[in-house]
Order: structure tokens, then C-alpha cells, then sequence
């Protein structure tokens, strides 16, 4: 069960309205090959916000994500989108409202952004109309909501790994979805980069796209997050605005990792500052 | 309402053509067209010389007034009565070939998983042998055996190998394996079967267009045809399928489907083929990699696969009668390329996965 979120403290102005959720998850159970990860757990995205979930590894924050985005079956539970059960929309009409950006996406050799892109396009399109000047617009829009429009003609297995990660988005953005999920899309990218991305998905998420982000990089969720769910061990321990959520005994409990949080001397948020883990190890004798 | 702006032109890095008939718009790319439409004369070509070679050789220009209706009554005869029908079969189940490895190749994404090297092409000869051994050797019966032993095959090698996916190594060492067992099963029941049967079945077994007839031929088509047209519908899916079954699923393609219906077709284009020609190696192996290679596409492209496949049918059947000094099954020749192709494929891709 989800601890609730103490009502002490009033949400923050930037806070969205708490319970309408286009997007939830009732009671589900995910897992893989019958060993669950999660068990009858309940989640509601907040719509309009910048939710990411975090928690440390193995933990089922992928394994959430997965499940709302029916990319998983629920053993148990149901995910749902718009008031229906997920699984028994079609297809395609799923995909047209809520897209996906998963770790495992792999980009065929030789293929060239612009095409990569058009790819996105798939849910709207028919057996008999499978272009259109609609598809061309949403194409041309997502390559220059990710700045990636000068490398459209250049082939994807050309580009730097930042690059290629927006190239992944404007697909994802193709798809022209009010809601866009993001399993760990700053991974493997240097600081620079991550930054970068954070700034284009906040600036996705003010332009009116609800974002769900899996993320490891804490600091990142509680700058860009207006809302963060915090798991561990297949249940959600916190949620709600990351000043309430990043605190340091809700760190410490959630990733063990003795820590101190101070104010982010850039946006005035929660910064953690790890203190070191203790190494459990022996280690020699100390005076 | 949407507001109608001027869609800004994007450079997506090669030339495309907008298709429209009706209410179908495809965009296409150029190389592919053009390539398509070489591939396409090539074969209309190749075929007006099959169609004029043998004994009572015809010039080409004799060909062609009789296909349109003209020429000799012993034109007509030679023409379509001897040789139509095996040309023919050497471009539609060469292409039928084509498109079968493509999709093999396409759903487990490696090159060598194709349908002969897999032993698909081996079970529907053994399903066929044993419809003649055991039944009779009418061509519907026959046919039936082959698309029947083609499905089993298709079944024992995923009861196998499903356990390390579609896209594993285990994949082709078990259908190896499952060929290798199959062709010996093969050759068992020709050493036991009558010696009238071994003599005619023996000679189908390398694969050759000796012999083909309408009746098979026509009934191989009014099966694949179908097929085809089921493919022509998962087509957009395949290709979403290649972003990765994440992508694929998220987008609204449903993979487990697509990858099962588009396997099925595959088998049964094989089965069909093989019913009517026997196991001919090496075109569905090597047809989609061609096809790739000369289109130039991130995916490996459907059509000019079938149109490669044709060629390469036809090419070899040329060759098995009219070049070598011994007329031989056209099956042997596209073994002998076949097997250097092989060898070379998996030095390839043993130095890729090292």
C-alpha cells in the first residue's frame, strides 16, 4: 500500500492537481516469468506533470513503467488510461495517446533520423494512407522541438550519444501523445547531456505533455520533478512534491545512503549530498 | 479543425517519391524504385531468353510476337505448351524464395536463419515423400504433404529452440541440425521407396524445374497468392518490429502476433514452392541480403527480394540447362553458389559477434 502523502504542507504553485489522473495504476501486480516485483501496488500520475519515479536498483521502477505503459500484463490489478482498462483498448488507439521511450530501443543499421522519426508516426497510420502531409508536419515539429533538425538527414548510427537520444525522443514525440514515458533516458550520457535532455523534457512538460521518467540521477528528479514517487522493494514509499519527497531520512530509507540535504544554491530545491555509504567489509584495524 | 500550414521540407538523407493511387499513399524511396524497375526488366528479359532456349531454339523477337498472340502454331506450342510454364515457376516461386528468406531474416534479424537453412525446405520435401510413399503422387495431395511437413518442421524447430528466442544462435545451429536429420530421412525413404519413385523423386529432391507443370504450378500460386497479400498488411508492422519489440509494442504494433503470422506465411510460402520444384537451396538465403545490399535500406525490402529471387531462379535454371555440359537440376547449381555463400555469410558473422 502507498504511504499518503502528509497534508501539512500545502503543494507548491507549480504542483499539479493532485487526483485527475488520465494515467493509474489500481492494485496491480507486475512481474516476470510469475515472480512478482510489484505486488498490488496503486499509483496515479498526475496529469500535466513531470512525475519521475525513483528508487534504487531492482526496486520495480522500470518494472511500473513497463506496466503503465502495457509494455507488461498485470497478474493482477489493472493499469488504466482515460477511465478504460489499458489492455483492452486497441493498439494502436493506446498508442496515440501515451508514448514510450524504452531503454531497449534499437535503431536499424544505416537508417537516417528523418526516418527514424517517421517511424513515430505508425499509430496514425492506415493500411491505404501510410504518408501524409500530417505525418510530414509531426515530423518536421519533433525534429525541432529536440533541435535535432539539421541532423536529419544524417544516419543514426553516425551521431554522438546525446544526439541519438534526442533523436529517440523526437520519434517518441512523433507520435504526438499528451503523455510521454521515459524509462532512463539520461543513462550512459555524460553530465552535459543529461542536463540537456532534463531542460528539453521540463520544457515538453510546460508546453502542456504529462512526463513520467524513470531516473537514478536524484539531484535530477528533484530539480526538474514536480512530482516524484520514491519505491523500493516493489512498493512506493513517498510521493509527492520532491520537497516533501527528497528529504534526508527519506533518502537514507529509501536507498540507504546516509546523506544531508541542503538547498540547491541554483533553484532554491532540495540538494542531496551523499555522505558515503559505510563499507561493511573489513577494512583493517583503526587506531 | 487543424490549421493547414506549409509543411517545411525535411532532408531525410535520400530521395523519395510520393505514390498516390486512390486512396493509397505510399512514400517510396528512389533507389528502391529504380532498383525495382531494373530488377523487373532483368527478369522480363531473362525470361524472353528462357522462353526461346532448347532444342528448337527461338529468337527473341519470335518470343515476344508469340507471347503477344502472333507466331507459328509450332511456335505457340513450343512456347506455351513446353517452356511457359517452367519459366513461370522459376520467377514466381523464385520470388515467392525471395520473400520467405526476407521474412525469416527480417523477424530474427540475422542473416542466416532462412527457411533452407533452417530445414523448412527439407521438412516439406520429407511431408511430400511421404504423402507419395504412402497415399499417391497426385500434385494436391503432394502439395498438401509439403505445406503440411513445412509446418510441422516450423513447429518441432520453435518446440526446440524457443527457449533462446527467435534472434539467437540456438535458432540455426537447431535448424541445421533438424536439416541435417531430415535430408537423411529423405535420402532412407528413396533408398526404400520403388525404384521408379526414387528415380523421379531423387532428381526432385536437389530442387529442379524438370518436368513442372501447370496444374502444380497454378495451384502453388492460387496458395502463395493469398499470402502475399496477407504480408502486404504486415509489412508496416515488420518494420516497426525492427525498432526493438519495446518500441514495436509501444507504438501499436503487437509483436508476438506480427512475428507468428509473418512466420507462418513465410513457411507456408516455402511449402507451396517446394511442392512444385523441391528443396532449392540458397535463394531465400541469399535474396534478401542481395535485395538489401543493392536497394540500400536500413530494412530488408520485401519487393526487391521477391524481385531478386526470381532473377537469381531463373538465372541458375539457365545455367543447370543450357550452360553446363551436362544438363543437371537446377537445385545443384544454387547448392554449389549457395554453399560459398554460406561459408562466407558465417565467417562474416562469427567476426561481427567476436
Amino acid at each position: 500500500m502507498p504511504e499518503p502523502t502528509p497534508p501539512t504542507t500545502p503543494p507548491a504553485p507549480t504542483a499539479p492537481s493532485e487526483g485527475v489522473s488520465r494515467l493509474r495504476a489500481d492494485a496491480v501486480t507486475l512481474g516476470y516469468d510469475d515472480r512478482p516485483v510489484i505486488e498490488g501496488l496503486t499509483a496515479a500520475i498526475p496529469d500535466g506533470s513531470f512525475t519521475v519515479i525513483i528508487g534504487p536498483n531492482a526496486c520495480g521502477k522500470s518494472t511500473l513503467l513497463r506496466g503503465l505503459s502495457r509494455l507488461l500484463k498485470p497478474g493482477a490489478g489493472q493499469v488504466v488510461l482515460d477511465g478504460t482498462e489499458i489492455r483492452s483498448l486497441p493498439a494502436k488507439d493506446v498508442a496515440r495517446r501515451l508514448g514510450l521511450l524504452p531503454q531497449s530501443a534499437i535503431a536499424p543499421d544505416g537508417i537516417t533520423v528523418a526516418d527514424l522519426v517517421a517511424r513515430g508516426r505508425y499509430p496514425h497510420q492506415g493500411l491505404l494512407r501510410q504518408w501524409s502531409t500530417v505525418d510530414e508536419q509531426a515530423v518536421a515539429d519533433a525534429l525541432d522541438a529536440t533541435g535535432t533538425r539539421g541532423l536529419a538527414p544524417r544516419r543514426v548510427d553516425e551521431l554522438s550519444g546525446g544526439q541519438r537520444q534526442r533523436v529517440w525522443v523526437a520519434m517518441v514525440l512523433a507520435q504526438q501523445t499528451d503523455l510521454l514515458l521515459l524509462d532512463e533516458p539520461t543513462t550512459f550520457l555524460d553530465i552535459a547531456h543529461q542536463v540537456e535532455l532534463m531542460e528539453l523534457f521540463a520544457h515538453l512538460n510546460r508546453t502542456g505533455r504529462t512526463i513520467v521518467a524513470v531516473l537514478h540521477d536524484l539531484n535530477h528528479a528533484a530539480r526538474y520533478a514536480d512530482h516524484i514517487i520514491a519505491m523500493r522493494d516493489g512498493r512506493i514509499v513517498a510521493s509527492g512534491a520532491p520537497s516533501e519527497v527528497v528529504t534526508s531520512s527519506r533518502v537514507e530509507e529509501v536507498f540507504d545512503l546516509p546523506n544531508i540535504v541542503i538547498e540547491d544554491p541554483v533553484t532554491g530545491g532540495p540538494l542531496v549530498v551523499p555522505r558515503g555509504a559505510p563499507v561493511t567489509a573489513t577494512s583493517g584495524a583503526r587506531p | 479543425m487543424s490549421l493547414i500550414r506549409d509543411v517545411p521540407p525535411i532532408d531525410v538523407g535520400y530521395r523519395s517519391s510520393v505514390l498516390r493511387a486512390g486512396p493509397f499513399v505510399v512514400s517510396l524511396r528512389r533507389r528502391s524504385l529504380v532498383v525495382a524497375t531494373v530488377f523487373v526488366a532483368v527478369v522480363l528479359t531473362l525470361g524472353v531468353v528462357a522462353l526461346g532456349l532448347g532444342t528448337y531454339p527461338l529468337a527473341p523477337d519470335a518470343v515476344v510476337r508469340t507471347l503477344l498472340g502472333g507466331g507459328t502454331e509450332l511456335d505457340r506450342i513450343v512456347v506455351f505448351d513446353w517452356r511457359l510454364a517452367r519459366t513461370l515457376a522459376a520467377i514466381v516461386l523464385g520470388g515467392f524464395l525471395g520473400i520467405a528468406g526476407a521474412v525469416f531474416q527480417t523477424v530474427t534479424r540475422n542473416p542466416l536463419a532462412s527457411p533452407d537453412i533452417l530445414g523448412l525446405s527439407n521438412g516439406a520435401f520429407t511431408g511430400m515423400l511421404l504423402t507419395v510413399v504412402l497415399f499417391s503422387a497426385s500434385w494436391p495431395l503432394v502439395t498438401a504433404g509439403g505445406v503440411a511437413g513445412g509446418l510441422v518442421t516450423a513447429v518441432v524447430i520453435w518446440a526446440l529452440a524457443h527457449r533462446g528466442g527467435t534472434q539467437g544462435f540456438r535458432l540455426i545451429v537447431i535448424g541445421i541440425g533438424v536439416a541435417a536429420m531430415l535430408s537423411s530421412a529423405n535420402t532412407w525413404m528413396l533408398l526404400e521407396v520403388e525404384l521408379d519413385t526414387a528415380m523421379f523423386a531423387s532428381a526432385w529432391g536437389a530442387g529442379t524445374l524438370n518436368g513442372v507443370a501447370g496444374a502444380p504450378l497454378a495451384g502453388a500460386v492460387a496458395c502463395g497468392v493469398p499470402l502475399v497479400a496477407v504480408l502486404v498488411v504486415l509489412a508496416p508492422r515488420l518494420r516497426q518490429l525492427d525498432l526493438g519489440d519495446d518500441v514495436a509494442t509501444a507504438t501499436g504494433a503487437r509483436p508476438g502476433l506480427v512475428r507468428a503470422l509473418s512466420l507462418l506465411v513465410a513457411v507456408g510460402l516455402v511449402s507451396v514452392s517446394t511442392a512444385v520444384i523441391g528443396p532449392v537451396a540458397f535463394i531465400a538465403l541469399a535474396a534478401p541480403q542481395i535485395a538489401r545490399r543493392v536497394a540500400g535500406t536500413p530494412y530488408i525490402p520485401l519487393t526487391v527480394s521477391a524481385l531478386v529471387g526470381a532473377c537469381l531462379l531463373l538465372v541458375s535454371d539457365l545455367v543447370a540447362q543450357h550452360v553446363l555440359p551436362v544438363a543437371l537440376p537446377a537445385g545443384v547449381v544454387t547448392v554449389s553458389v549457395g554453399g560459398l555463400y554460406l561459408v562466407v555469410t558465417i565467417i562474416q558473422e562469427i567476426r561481427r559477434r567476436a
